[in-house]
């Protein structure tokens, strides 16, 4: 199987407020369709690992591969493109932008991306919104929808360039068991179905037990 | 690559859905561009006004014939006394006539100068004006009427009567409304003028000049040359001055000087002869100018206040812009189109309400004594100033979302979310 995303030897410092060694020396792979979860505890530096991995966190050491390409040290704007085109993102807390229409936020990065017309993206936005069953919410307002709505929104609009992997910071973190199971089945149903990557951090023990694969972080490593 | 459409669509949706800020930022620029824009107006035009009251009937080169001393006195031809040091007391002006000596080959020769719009004859006399056993000392001017009305706007201060009526009328005065006043004449009456040399004339009344200076119209009155060449008892070559109108004012001085040495007279440019007024008028404008930019910087500084804190209020979208694939570029551009629409709402209004605010003092009533012709307020409603006021509106507008705009490029997006 191929390999999508490959961390070689990462090492992160915090200079401020002391110099802090945040990741040491961190060496993985992901491959294509599997599904896995980022786990430890709190300041272990799996967020921080998280946002490297991203490309929005550029101040490290080592190598990232995406798609067995070096992405380190490329300039920001062409990091902004391989954000838009190859990475989908859900964050803890929805993020979505609450003045555009559900349908528009999940529209945004496929007009930014600008490689189908107008019409194709509003079809495939509204696909994305069924497949998470909430088509119906299209055109209301994102500040007018619930927290588990707004969490399959933000889910969508991660889904609608056909990223290569979805990254997730604590998805589920601020959703009650219900709205997690559906959360998870639905990310579970992507990478069997669609065969996508994900890379999930979570705190959530139930949830990252049903993934394909845990990676336990402790103290800035990685615990094999 | 720029996808101009989507950052347009979110500039479009921020604005909108803060339409209370926006509108408040966009009246600033309105207030500052329409206030500019009538102000400028306003002030250019009552400048041209006062400019013209002053400039209209002042010839641009005045060419006369000056009672001077001579400037090499008959000691220093003497060549035994060339490298002495020599003393002459008492100097008197040399004993010259007072007409143009060939005038009317100087004038024609003038009149075919590409330069010159037009040269005119006059012909000065101390005169005076006689009412019963009152003699009031007073100036007659000779002049053609038409060309002076169309070279110097003399019909504006024609207040009764016409030009034509002067040119028409054989032994026809224009008599200055200050001393018609003294008088108590009126159009048709006729006044007694009597040259220094003591003979009398009779005048017809054909109207009253005013200038708008109460002195001059004291004394001031204009006939024909051949009426003041006959009153003179000379021919119809003695003319004393040439007035001449150029199309560019600014060949004044070159040209004052080139007739002054090539025909022996006296000749002197406006701008010499107004000096002074000029610096009045630079001084005016500069008042305008400075009034004008204070507006326009505060209208600017209120954009630059209103878009900071839109980019404090939306942290958040431009963290998940950014995460979402949008370089900062992006980000920056959809903040400085906000800034942009923003000046240019606010520029258009601001032409609208500058050119409402002119037009209506347009139509403002305003009389006054010194400016006969001038009936409502004036105003100089040259399209340039209107350029002007929308180029600074927008180029203000650029500056004042650059700086914010910029901030929101350099947003890192992780410590928002992070910090959330």
């Amino acid at each position: 199987m191929s390999v999508i995303l490959e961390a070689k030897h990462i090492n992160k410092y915090f200079k401020k407020p002391v110099n802090f060694h945040v990741l040491k020396d961190i060496s993985f792979q992901i491959k294509k369709g599997e599904f896995a979860s980022v786990m430890g505890k709190s300041g272990c530096g799996k967020s921080t690992l998280l946002y490297i991995l991203s490309t929005m966190d550029t101040d490290y050491e080592g190598e990232l591969y995406l798609k067995n390409q070096l992405i380190t040290g490329q300039d920001s704007t062409h990091l902004s493109h391989l954000r838009n085109k190859h990475i989908g993102f859900v964050f803890q807390f929805h993020y979505l932008l609450s003045e555009f229409s559900v349908l528009e936020n999940v529209m945004l990065p496929a007009k930014k991306l600008a490689e189908k017309s107008l019409q194709e993206i509003e079809h495939n936005a509204i696909q994305k919104l069924k497949i998470l069953n909430i088509e119906h919410l299209a055109s209301k307002k994102a500040s007018q929808v619930s927290g588990g709505e707004k969490q399959r929104v933000a889910i969508a609009r991660a889904l609608i360039n056909d990223p290569s992997i979805i990254m997730g910071d604590e998805p589920t973190g601020n959703l009650d068991s219900h709205n997690a199971e559906n959360v998870f089945n639905i990310f579970k149903q992507l990478s069997d179905e669609q065969g996508l990557s994900l890379l999930i951090v979570t705190h959530d023990e139930d949830f990252a037990n049903k993934t394909d694969r845990i990676i336990q972080m402790e103290d800035g490593k990685i615990l094999l | 690559m720029t996808n101009w459409s989507i950052i347009l669509s979110i500039a479009k949706t921020h604005l909108l859905t803060k339409i209370k800020q926006t509108s408040i930022a966009a009246l600033g620029v309105t207030f500052g561009i329409g206030s500019y824009i009538t102000l400028v107006c306003f002030m250019t035009g009552l400048n041209t006004m006062l400019d013209d009251l002053m400039l209209n009937q002042t010839p641009h080169i005045h060419v006369y014939n000056e009672i001077e001393p001579s400037k090499k006195q008959p000691v220093s031809l003497y060549d035994n006394l060339s490298n002495s040091f020599n003393v002459i007391h008492s100097i008197k002006p040399k004993l010259s006539q007072k007409k143009i000596h060939n005038a009317l080959p100087i004038i024609n020769y003038l009149e075919h100068n590409d330069k010159v719009l037009g040269a005119l004859p006059q012909v000065k006399a101390q005169i005076f004006y006689i009412a019963g056993s009152i003699e009031i000392s007073g100036n007659l001017t000779g002049i053609n009427p038409i060309e002076e009305a169309n070279y110097f706007n003399m019909s504006d201060y024609i207040i009764e009567g016409s030009a034509m009526a002067l040119q028409n009328t054989d032994n026809g005065i224009l008599l200055g409304i200050g001393i018609a006043k003294k008088m108590a004449l009126k159009i048709g009456d006729r006044i007694q003028v009597s040259p220094i040399n003591g003979s009398i004339f009779p005048l017809k009344i054909v109207g009253f000049y005013q200038s708008g200076v109460a002195d001059v119209d004291a004394i001031q009155s204009f006939t024909n040359i051949k009426t003041v060449q006959r009153i003179l008892g000379e021919a119809n070559n003695y003319i004393t001055d040439i007035n001449v109108k150029l199309y560019d004012i600014e060949t004044a001085i070159p040209l004052a000087k080139t007739i002054e040495q090539q025909f022996n007279l006296k000749a002197i440019d406006i701008k010499t002869a107004n000096a002074q007024f000029e610096t009045g008028t630079t001084i005016r404008n500069l008042i305008t100018y400075a009034v004008s930019i204070t507006l326009l910087i505060v209208a600017g500084f209120g954009i630059y206040n209103i878009l900071n804190m839109l980019i404090y209020e939306k942290m958040n979208d431009i963290a998940i812009l950014k995460a979402t694939g949008f370089s900062g570029k992006d980000v920056q551009l959809i903040f400085m189109s906000q800034a942009m629409i923003i000046g240019f709402v606010g520029g258009v209004l601001g032409l609208l309400i500058g050119f409402g605010l002119t037009s209506l003092i347009e139509t403002i009533p305003f009389k006054t004594e010194a400016l006969p012709t001038v009936e409502t307020y004036p105003i100089n409603k040259d399209p340039l100033y209107f350029i002007i006021g929308f180029s600074f509106a927008m180029v203000s507008t650029f500056l004042a979302g650059y700086l914010p705009a910029k901030k929101a490029k350099k947003i890192d997006p992780v410590k928002i979310i992070r910090g959330q």
